[in-house]
């Protein structure tokens, strides 16, 4: 069985494609890009999609998501988190370690592969903790995780507040060429903050989060990066002052990456007004200027690769009071449509360097051979509609995780079809579960 | 002008000028009723209203509490535990609860910024905020402005100093809300660790340096400070902070001819303001709780449809 996607916009920016032309899968691999000659398209074994006016593009890759499996079912689990992944239009997702118990040996790191594997939705990467227990105290077994399947290692959720264990974990993970994905937050300065710490802060009360809680660590790893030589990478980057970092440590030549969040390149403190939990994440939405130095960012390609941070929670932990609820946003379901609602269609980025975000950023830095359309690549395909207008309703999430800011805005330009090793796992805005 | 339209009283940000005057034009018979030998009208008479108080204040818990019975609400309290608000029932089955009670007013003092924005979108009733965190307390300030309109005959350009914790404080942010609706001239005086970010875009100016801050103003309020933060590294020590900010009498001769002290109880005598100058005859005090009840039986009078020229003067 083929399968042929004809007269969308093909949009791959690995191999600096971005023209209105065809697909060909076969044995769930991109066998052909280019004008497909008629009789292939005739054949009876070829299935032919119409993708007129859609943008189709290599699958898109989330490096850093929550699935809350195991122990923290209630939020999310591999099922939920596949599907609201496929229906995001995510192909391939990183899991991070935060669970019950922490991925921080080769169980539990094979325990989320297999399950992953048994759903069969999208591929989802295993990450592994830096230190055991996320405690920042010893490192994990590093080994024994990439041995596992981890594509990488990180304490998300809390930084590694130990300056010397950060420094043997970028050491250490160096010699197994995994990058560490560093949480920067200084808990002391952010202590018991709730949003970003600035005027808006003062108006509404609110104890705040200091740039300076995320840009102090930012500025620690990226030194010992330098001095480990070491591979880093920056989660969640949300102010001016770390990217100012950020670029001063490349032009050092240090090897360091960063990742920016739809939602802090769309929404700002001002949201937090309302005083409706679904705001609250960390690091706190930031206000206009740290927003606009992060999309300038995006633009001038400082910034790696755009990730969800998905962080689905239980409603009770968000249906409440701001100093009471828990952290995060669930991502994976508005992700992309933000990013063209807010960011493409009004020109700030261009849909190639949108898509290169979402692809082969991420890809480079896992190191993973995926993010390209290139003919013997897996056929892990995401198609646009552009034009798509719909209402974001968390009650139609796949994800178990209800908390967005972006409930009831209209957005343009969704997900169309997701497919995964060839096989289309998401179309018409359903998820097609693999038939057992 | 009617509080019609207007379901719960939050905050002083977003109410205009006009709606301050009139809570404060109708609180002037209602501090007459007060002075009765018969304390009671019927404005409120069929109408229930409870205080929940999940931070301890007797103090504003009783004035709500006698602002509804002299208007002859049927008022009650229900007891929160205080210890804990991450235990146990949450807010939303709490509220659900009392709302099912049929209360027409809910009170609501909470620790955190924004509780009683999230009940008021969560419920029928009308809230009023008796404190939220660090955000408002919109009652404070507003008896804080009727004490000095009524001493000072009017707010119009008055010059206000705000000393202490400004940081912490919801009784600082209220008056300045309120107080620049009136064209005041507001201060905020303390040690620069206890001023909140960026203060000064709310259109006041900061001061460390107490007689600085207090030389030429027509009023003082003196804020409480709390002993927990010299524990989280705020300031070194109590007695250090008394040293810099504690008001004596001397003070008062930096100030305008007149001026009046202003504190929102209860007072840390000796460590925020001196003795002599707390029972001083400048100082509006015990004048403040007395206009706190006259302020919040207006409050509740309007909130519940009254107008002023029905309450005779
Ligand atoms: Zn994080
Ligand atoms: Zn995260």
């Amino acid at each position: 069985m083929k399968l042929l996607l004809r007269g969308g916009r093909v949009v791959d920016p690995a191999s600096g494609i971005n023209t209105v032309t065809c697909v060909l899968v076969e044995e769930g691999k991109i066998v052909a890009l280019g004008e497909i000659p008629g009789e292939e398209g005739d054949a009876s074994d070829t299935k032919v999609i119409d993708c007129t006016g859609k943008i189709v593009c290599p699958g898109f890759i989330d490096l850093h998501a929550h699935l809350r499996e195991p122990g923290y079912e209630y939020k999310e689990d591999i099922l939920t988190g596949s599907r609201a992944a496929a229906a995001g239009g995510f192909t391939t997702i990183c899991a991070m370690p935060n669970t019950n118990p922490v991925v921080d040996n080769g169980a539990v790191a094979g325990y989320v592969a297999r399950r992953a594997r048994e759903v069969g939705i999208v591929n989802v990467l295993p990450i592994g903790s830096i230190t055991k227990g996320q405690a920042g105290e010893e490192l994990s077994e590093m080994a024994e995780l990439v041995q596992a399947g981890c594509v990488a290692v990180s304490d998300d959720g809390k930084p590694v507040m130990r300056s010397d264990i950060m420094r043997h974990a970028l050491d250490y993970a160096g010699m197994f060429d995994v990058p560490v994905l560093s949480h920067c937050e200084d808990i002391n300065l952010s202590a018991d903050g709730q949003m970003h710490e600035g005027f808006r802060s003062t108006v509404y009360g609110l104890q705040g989060i200091p740039a300076e809680a995320e840009e102090i660590m930012v500025s620690r790893d990226a030194m010992l990066a330098k001095l480990t030589g070491g591979r880093l990478h920056i989660c969640h980057v949300s102010t001016m002052g770390s990217l100012d970092i950020i670029r001063r440590a490349k032009a050092e030549g240090v090897r360091i990456t960063c990742e920016v969040t739809p939602h802090h390149l769309t929404l700002t403190d001002e949201a937090v007004g309302s005083y409706d939990a679904d705001t609250k994440v960390n690091p706190p939405l930031r206000s206009e200027g740290h927003v606009a130095a992060l999309r300038e960012a995006v633009v001038s390609g400082l910034v790696d690769c755009i990730a969800t941070d998905h962080a689905p929670h239980h409603i009770e932990s968000k249906d409440c009071e701001y100093g009471n609820a828990a952290f995060g946003i669930s991502g994976f379901e508005t992700a992309i449509a933000v990013i063209m609602d807010r960011l493409v269609h009004t020109g700030v980025l261009q849909l190639s360097k949108a898509v290169a975000l979402l692809t082969s950023g991420p890809a480079r830095i896992l190191g993973i051979e995926k993010g390209t359309l290139t003919p013997g690549r897996t056929a892990d395909i995401t198609i646009i509609d552009p034009d798509e207008v719909r209402t974001v309703d968390p009650g139609h999430f796949y994800s178990k995780g209800k908390n967005t800011p972006y409930k009831g805005m209209q957005l343009r330009g969704w997900p169309w079809m997701t497919i995964v090793g060839g096989r289309i796992v998401f179309k018409e805005g359903s998820v097609m579960e693999m038939k057992l | 002008m009617s509080f019609e339209t207007r379901k719960d009283l939050l905050g002083l940000k977003d109410l205009s000028r006009e709606e301050i005057e009139l809570i404060l034009d109708t609180a002037v018979p209602m501090k007459d009723v007060i002075r009765r030998e018969i304390k009671k009208v019927p404005a409120l008479r069929g109408k229930g209203m409870i205080t929940v108080f999940y931070e301890n204040s007797t103090r504003t818990r009783t004035s709500f509490e006698l602002a509804g019975k002299y208007l002859s609400a049927d008022t009650s309290n229900l007891a929160v535990s205080t210890s804990s608000v991450q235990k146990g029932e949450s807010l939303k089955d709490t509220i659900k609860t009392i709302e099912m009670m049929g209360p027409d007013i809910l009170v609501m003092r909470h620790s955190m910024s924004g509780a009683p924005h999230y009940v008021a979108r969560n419920t029928k009733m009308r809230v009023i905020n008796a404190g939220d965190g660090t955000n408002e307390h919109p009652t404070q300030a507003l008896l804080d402005l009727f004490s000095i309109r009524e001493r000072k005959g009017t707010l119009e350009g008055l010059k206000v100093a705000i000393v202490g914790d400004i940081l912490h404080s919801r009784v600082a942010r209220s008056n300045i809300y309120g107080l620049s609706k009136f064209g005041c001239e507001v201060r905020v005086v303390g040690p620069s660790t206890l001023m909140p970010p960026e203060i000064e875009r709310l259109g006041v100016r900061q001061y460390f340096d107490l007689k600085e801050g207090i030389s030429g103003v027509d009023v003082i309020n003196v804020l409480r400070i709390q002993r927990e933060r010299q524990h989280v590294g705020l300031f070194p020590s109590l007695e250090e902070y008394a040293e810099l900010y504690m008001l004596r009498p001397n003070h008062l001769g930096l100030a305008n001819d007149g001026a009046i002290l202003l504190h929102p109880g209860p007072m840390n005598r000796g460590i925020e303001i001196s003795t002599e100058l707390a029972e001083g005859p400048n100082t509006l005090v015990n004048e403040q709780v007395t206009n706190g009840v006259a302020v919040r039986m207006a409050l509740l009078f309007l909130m519940m449809g009254g107008r002023r020229d029905e309450i005779a003067a």
